[in-house]
């Protein structure tokens, strides 16, 4: 069964995610989101994929948590404080999720997957690098053309054009 | 190591997602949502991937990885324009799409 680090693991992720979206702050939620993309990380480390971990660590905590952040701050300090909601909308939400949790929940306990275990070995990281150089090279271009579009076109959008010359 | 809980683990991380989806008003709120989604679902991919013992999810989670980092650019930009806009980041607010 489980053993205490995936425990622990469990915890920080789903808790830093529910403190994501339900700190009073913008801020300190980003720093919670931040925890969360952690915890995943430490998932994939429990999965023996440390490159999937490094590289989600490097993309997502390094790069986009910092993206969040400073978008936070470019907003009027009272509305990364302020929080709009209905009660009543709220209420239906945890409903929501507490029916889709045990819905979902138990149609993957009672599905096959259940008893599934592994004693093959791990994946080895440098298979990845070699189907990335020989299968999905193409893929990886048109990867790169759509980084570059979204990037070119996210500075397209956040340009100010009656700013100062 | 069993698959059933890291897919447990993702379930509840859909959820919650889910919940700030349908519950939240903040925009940058919901893009922490649409983030916890795409995380739960690469915990997926990697898991399988470790249990059908082939680099393919893996493969695939790093590619998920790369496009998400590109809509979080996107979706932040969108953000920063309408919050120019409309002096809010409330989405109830942006109800006009002119320009």
């Amino acid at each position: 069964m489980a053993d205490g680090v995936f425990l622990a693991l469990a915890v920080l992720t789903i808790g830093s995610a529910i403190a994501a979206l339900e700190m009073r702050s913008l801020i300190y939620g980003s720093i919670a989101l931040m925890g969360s993309l952690g915890g995943v990380a430490g998932f994939f480390f429990l999965l023996d994929a440390p490159f999937v971990a490094l590289f989600q660590l490097a993309v997502y905590v390094g790069s986009i948590a910092v993206l969040i952040l400073f978008t936070v701050m470019l907003v009027r300090r009272e509305l990364i404080f302020r929080k709009v909601e209905d009660k009543r909308r709220r209420m239906a939400g945890i409903g929501l999720l507490l029916v889709f949790m045990v819905a979902v929940g138990a149609v993957v306990i009672s599905s096959g997957i259940h008893d599934m275990e592994t004693d093959s070995p791990p994946v080895d990281f440098r298979d990845i690098g070699a189907d990335f150089l020989i299968y999905y090279w193409p893929a990886l271009v048109v990867m790169a053309l759509i980084l570059s579009g979204a990037v070119t076109g996210a500075l397209v959008l956040a340009r100010r054009e009656d700013g100062p010359d | 190591m069993a698959l059933i809980e890291f897919v447990l683990v993702s379930v509840a991380l859909l959820g919650v997602g889910i919940y700030g989806l349908a519950v939240k008003r903040n925009a940058i709120r919901m893009l922490f949502a649409v983030e916890i989604i795409i995380n739960a679902a690469n915990l997926n991919l990697v898991a399988f991937s470790r249990h059908v013992a082939d680099s393919g999810g893996q493969s695939l989670a790093l590619f998920s990885i790369a496009v998400a980092a590109a809509e979080v650019a996107v979706g932040l930009a969108l953000v920063v324009v309408a919050y120019r806009m409309y002096r809010d980041i409330d989405i109830a607010k942006f109800r006009s799409l002119k320009g």
